[in-house]
């Protein structure tokens, strides 16, 4: 067994990533219930907050039934061993408004995230985080839009601003375990600091792209309870400790008990299960942020379009997750385009 | 009509498409082009159109006070704060292009005319540019709104390392605009770039919450609105709404540059350059 003496850091956001799934309305009673079962499976760190990170709640992005504030410190109770992480989007979050508040409260992981080409923007909050001595991880999400010469570029950034960890993401749920493979090595090879890899199941690849991940160096991985989480889920928390397990990786986390979080989680938290819908495989296969799936659902049914066709015409405009205003003009224009073409017809 | 003398501060992206703006002004001429390094693009822009340039920074001015009436600051927010120490003292009208907090908030559609009494007149930021005018309009006949939201997605090209490292002040001072000029109760600023090629134009939302909107009302206010932006602004244009959507009013208008200096997805840069040549040319035209 050779893998035997590897482990692997499991990141849970179940509570961060999943609110993208109940629109943000996670409530205080479901992150303490979710945070103390998580805390008694051993997972190391447990991420809180709305679905786009710290300081997003906005009609942009949807509105937080719960406040940052109350959010992070109903988990910061709850959490006695697991480490309370959070995502931080600069554009989103400042560092007077959201850092500050997050350091008072306790928060223990800083995950600074930007778009794959755009790591500059991170320089002055990754570098805060490292002063106030806490431990600080770049992101690069959309991570599929890019070769791994931009991902190494932009990561090496992050890693001179002082990030101890470095993860992309699968934001769209469009990579192959292939691309997973070429990427990863590529950033183990060049980085000096662990590697790691969030995946969504759009296209039914998230346990085999963490797989792919590991196998090609990562060493920290993202799960989430029942797979909740933006679009058709992230990758399954529960089936990848089972899945390390068999292969010999070691994670630290006990496995009925993780068993259990996710029961519980499917009781408290989910409202439906997440699926690989046809709205989701065409979001992954556009390569649009999973987090579109709702809004993009809402408008298309209010203005009588096809949801497929405004994934594809955001994935032609390459929009970037953040930019859920465009949904609205792209509705607009197919909608004036459909009733010119009715007007032909008549 | 003889042209008022205008030094232009900062040899950046702002600064050189100032220069070409106001080079073309009929009110304006540029009497001097300052940076900090002679081999920078800006620089030798500028010494091609045959301004004169100096590599001094704010020396430059306190060495010869006459050079100019006007000074645009298009360094950062931190320097502006120096910077107007010494032009204060030199009684210079000063339109400031950073995100400092310093002087007196002026969107040109708005409250120019307030502007002739401060010396320091501050443009905000291009996404404050974009939005306080829609925002302003919905508060001219909407009143007590409860929340304004502004989301600006601008090219990832257009956005030079200065914008970059200083994207919290960008959105504090978006945030003071907001509420400043619209009286929303909550205000919130969002940025977001993207480095799609082609790149994209600079777009904005305005998103508001507020009791019983009159749509018909709104949507008379914004279409004067933004025909009194684009006599200064003239790739300003509406592109969604005003509509009512998810009990939230949505405004989005798209600002296309003129190209003068930066290609014309760059209509970040390019609202609030025409913003301060407005600016600078009312002052000027008060004077003659």
């Amino acid at each position: 067994m050779q893998n035997q003496e590897r482990s692997i850091l499991i990141c849970d956001p179940t509570l961060r990533d999943g609110n993208h799934a109940v629109r943000h309305q996670l409530t205080c009673e479901q992150i303490t219930t979710y945070a103390t079962a998580a805390n008694a499976a051993g997972v190391p760190i447990v991420e809180v907050g709305h679905g786009n990170g710290l300081g997003a709640s906005s009609l942009q992005v949807g509105l937080s039934k719960t406040s940052d504030k109350k959010a992070l410190e109903a988990a910061k109770k709850a959490l006695t061993t697991s480490k309370l992480g959070v995502h931080v989007i600069p554009g989103f979050a400042t560092i007077k408004k959201d850092l500050r508040l997050a350091l008072d409260i306790g928060v223990d992981v800083f995950r600074i995230a930007s778009h794959c080409t755009e790591a500059d923007i991170t320089e002055r909050h990754i570098s805060y985080i490292r002063e106030h001595g806490r431990e600080v991880y770049g992101v690069l999400m959309m991570s599929h839009m890019v070769s791994e010469d931009v991902l190494v570029e932009e990561a090496s950034k992050m890693q001179a601003y002082g990030a101890e960890a470095f993860i992309i993401m699968d934001s769209a749920g469009a990579y192959l375990p292939s691309d997973v493979t070429a990427r990863i090595s590529a950033l183990v090879d060049s980085l000096g600091i662990p590697v790691g890899f969030h995946g969504h199941n759009n296209l039914g690849m998230a346990i085999a792209n963490s797989i792919a991940a590991v196998e090609a160096g990562a060493t920290i991985i993202d799960g989430t309870a029942r797979g909740f989480g933006a679009g058709a889920g992230n990758t399954q928390l529960e089936t990848l400790i089972a899945v390390f397990d068999r292969l010999g990786f070691k994670t630290g986390i006990d496995l009925y008990k993780v068993l259990d979080a996710a029961d519980l989680a499917e009781i408290n938290l989910v409202d439906n299960l997440p699926t690989i819908s046809s709205v989701s495989i065409v979001s992954g296969l556009s390569g649009v942020f999973s987090g579109f799936a709702k809004p993009v659902s809402r408008i298309a049914h209010e203005y009588k379009i096809d949801p497929r066709d405004i994934f594809f015409e955001l994935g032609r405009r390459k929009v970037v997750a953040g930019q859920e205003d465009m949904i609205m003009e792209v509705a607009t224009e197919l909608n004036k385009r459909g009733s010119d073409e009715q007007c032909k017809k008549k | 009509m003889k042209k008022i003398k205008v030094a232009i501060l900062g040899s950046g992206n702002i600064g050189t498409d100032l220069l070409v703006k106001t080079m073309r002004s009929p009110y304006l001429t540029c009497s001097m082009f300052i940076g900090r390094n002679m081999a920078s693009t800006g620089m030798r822009k500028a010494n091609e159109l045959g301004v004169r340039i100096s590599d001094q920074s704010i020396q430059a001015i306190q060495d010869n006070p006459a050079c100019c009436d006007i000074v645009f600051d298009a360094t950062s927010a931190l320097a502006h704060a120096e910077h107007w120490k010494v032009l204060e003292r030199l009684g210079k009208y000063v339109i400031d292009m950073t995100p400092s907090h310093v002087g007196e908030m002026c969107v040109p559609s708005i409250n120019l005319e307030d502007d002739f009494l401060a010396r320091n007149v501050n443009m905000i930021t291009c996404g404050g540019q974009a939005s306080v005018p829609i925002a302003y309009a919905i508060a001219a006949v909407q009143k007590d709104l409860e929340y304004v939201e502004v989301v600006s997605h601008i090219a990832s090209r257009s956005a030079g390392p200065a914008t970059r490292i200083n994207l919290d002040e960008y959105i504090e001072t978006t945030e003071v605009a907001i509420k400043k000029f619209s009286g929303a109760k909550r205000v919130k600023a969002i940025l977001t770039l993207n480095p799609a090629v082609p790149c994209v134009d600079m777009q904005t939302t305005v998103l508001v919450q507020t009791p019983s909107p009159d749509i018909g009302k709104i949507t008379e206010s914004i279409t004067k609105m933004i025909s009194r932006v684009r006599e200064y602004v003239p790739g300003y244009q509406l592109v969604v709404g005003p509509v009512l959507e998810d009990s939230r009013i949505v405004v989005t208008v798209k600002t296309r540059g003129l190209g003068d200096y930066l290609p014309k997805y760059a209509g970040n840069l390019d609202i609030i350059n025409c913003a301060a040549i407005a600016t600078a040319e009312s002052y000027a035209k008060s004077r003659a």
